[in-house]
């Protein structure tokens, strides 16, 4: 760290008789920091990068025709710790099975992923979308058109 | 005379115009200039680069409830924050903002007027603007605000003393109380050169007196939560913020006039080089802020009686002897 020779420990605190080098010394480091770049970042509109392990909202894969890739097992419900997902399975003979209803609510979910290590299909994903904002609870319950496109829900600043 | 009065009014409209607006931005230049000393932006949203700031805080200062508390003494309560901005807002009238000027064939003058007094009048006035702050906490029924407005009335004196040497070393060299006559005799040599004690001296109490940080004793937001204006809201707390300030300007203006000379400068001599300067001392006000901690009260108070005070007077007594032996 720069600051290391500024941060002493001072166990005797008498007078040292040192008091014009200090003051300047100290006057000269806070020019050199006002000369330099600021370390803060102007967040929404820039943002810092996140690790690729990051635990955000649900987004709910598709394949390359469009359609889910999920089947409505039912796993990722089972698993959730805070019972967060909600699925309403459909089945017509002969066809594979399509959640009619998959509702997560972001309020509930504690975003461990465990939802995405049950799914058989890998179907469902955390993204890295971390700062959803809305102003009512309902705003907050996601259902498979908000789920398929997170990335919708970014915070810009607005 | 009706043209005289004429152009004594717009001169005094602009005068104080522009002093407030410097008022209003050196506020943005304290929170940029502090931010970007602690590694942040400071204001940004608020226009570009936050330059519409004041302008917000104004608005915002207007809009805020206001708030008397049921023990104050409500007449002093409601008049402190008037001594405050009107003591420090009157000083604008002597700061010397440059020489004559030719303006569609009149003589006009960069000042409003030239007090013979000049000097003893910025003591007396700054004076009266820190009743303003000692009544104010007196008068808020509340006890961080008194401790505040003692410390206050206590600081004051002992620095307004020392202050008072400092400048008394100027008008020894420059042989004048007006502000304008120590202008001119900065000609050649800037006091700063003739006089450099007495300049750290006058920065010292200067800050003193403006309770800037290293003796923001009446404040002092982490003992007395913000000391003589603590139940101060709305309007009346930008007021008082106002007139520290106004304050900060007055003294920057003076630091210039006493010992930077003023208007003078390098290649040409106008306005351009006392906004400058006063600038640059603005500037020192908010760096040596974001640099140094608040002294102890006990401290305040010896380094101003014990090292000061003998100081000022040796640097007198010394002028007094350079000016006997080389017959100035």
């Amino acid at each position: 760290m720069a600051d290391k020779d500024y941060v002493l420990n001072i166990t005797d605190r008498r007078p040292t008789g040192k008091y014009i080098t200090p003051i300047l010394k100290g006057l000269g480091y806070t020019l050199k920091n006002f000369f330099s770049k600021p370390i803060t970042i102007k967040y929404p509109t820039e943002r810092r990068e996140v690790s690729d392990r990051w635990r955000g909202l649900h987004r709910l894969k598709v394949d390359e025709k469009g359609a889910l890739k999920c089947v409505a097992c039912g796993l990722c419900a089972k698993i959730c710790p805070p019972q967060a997902i909600t699925i309403v399975p459909y089945e017509e003979a002969g066809k594979t099975r399509y959640p009619k209803e998959f509702v997560i609510d972001e309020l509930r979910c504690i975003f461990c992923g465990f939802c995405q290590e049950a799914c058989p299909k890998d179907a469902i994903e955390l993204t890295k979308v971390y700062d959803f904002v809305d102003y009512e609870r309902k705003d907050f319950i996601f259902d498979i058109e908000k789920l398929k496109n997170p990335e919708k829900y970014i915070f810009n600043g607005k | 005379m009706l043209e005289y009065m004429t152009i004594l009014i717009i001169k005094t409209l602009v005068a104080f115009a522009v002093s407030l607006l410097i008022v209003a931005y050196s506020t943005w230049i304290e929170r940029k200039v502090l931010g970007h000393v602690q590694l942040r932006h400071g204001p940004l949203r608020v226009g570009f680069h936050g330059l519409l700031q004041p302008i917000a805080d104004g608005i915002k200062g207007f809009f805020k409830e206001e708030l008397i508390p049921d023990n104050a003494d409500k007449p002093l309560f409601l008049l402190a924050p008037i001594i405050s901005i009107g003591a420090s807002v009157t000083l604008i009238v002597i700061v010397p903002f440059g020489d004559k000027i030719t303006l569609f064939g009149r003589e006009i003058t960069l000042y409003l007027t030239d007090l013979d007094v000049g000097i003893l009048f910025v003591l007396g006035i700054s004076t009266i603007g820190s009743y303003g702050g000692i009544l104010g906490g007196w008068s808020s029924g509340n006890k961080y605000g008194v401790i505040g407005g003692l410390r206050g009335s206590a600081q004051m004196i002992s620095y307004e003393l020392s202050l008072a040497l400092a400048v008394i070393a100027v008008v020894m060299v420059s042989g004048s109380l007006s502000l304008i006559d120590i202008v001119n005799s900065q000609t050649g040599l800037w006091n700063i050169v003739k006089q450099p004690f007495a300049f750290v001296l006058f920065i010292i109490c200067g800050l003193a007196e403006l309770n800037r940080t290293p003796f923001d004793m009446p404040e002092a937001e982490a003992e007395l939560a913000c000391g003589f204006n603590v139940e101060y809201s709305s309007m009346k707390f930008a007021l008082f913020f106002m007139a520290e300030y106004c304050h900060m300007f007055v003294f920057a203006a003076l630091v210039t006039t006493l010992f930077l000379g003023g208007w003078h400068g390098p290649f040409v001599d106008g306005p351009h080089w006392f906004f400058l300067k006063s600038f640059a001392i603005i500037f020192f006000c908010v760096w040596e802020r974001s640099t140094f901690p608040r002294l102890r009260y006990d401290q305040v108070m010896s380094f101003g009686w014990k090292i000061l005070l003998p100081f000022g007077l040796l640097n007198i007594l010394l002028t007094g002897l350079w000016m006997l032996v080389f017959n100035m």
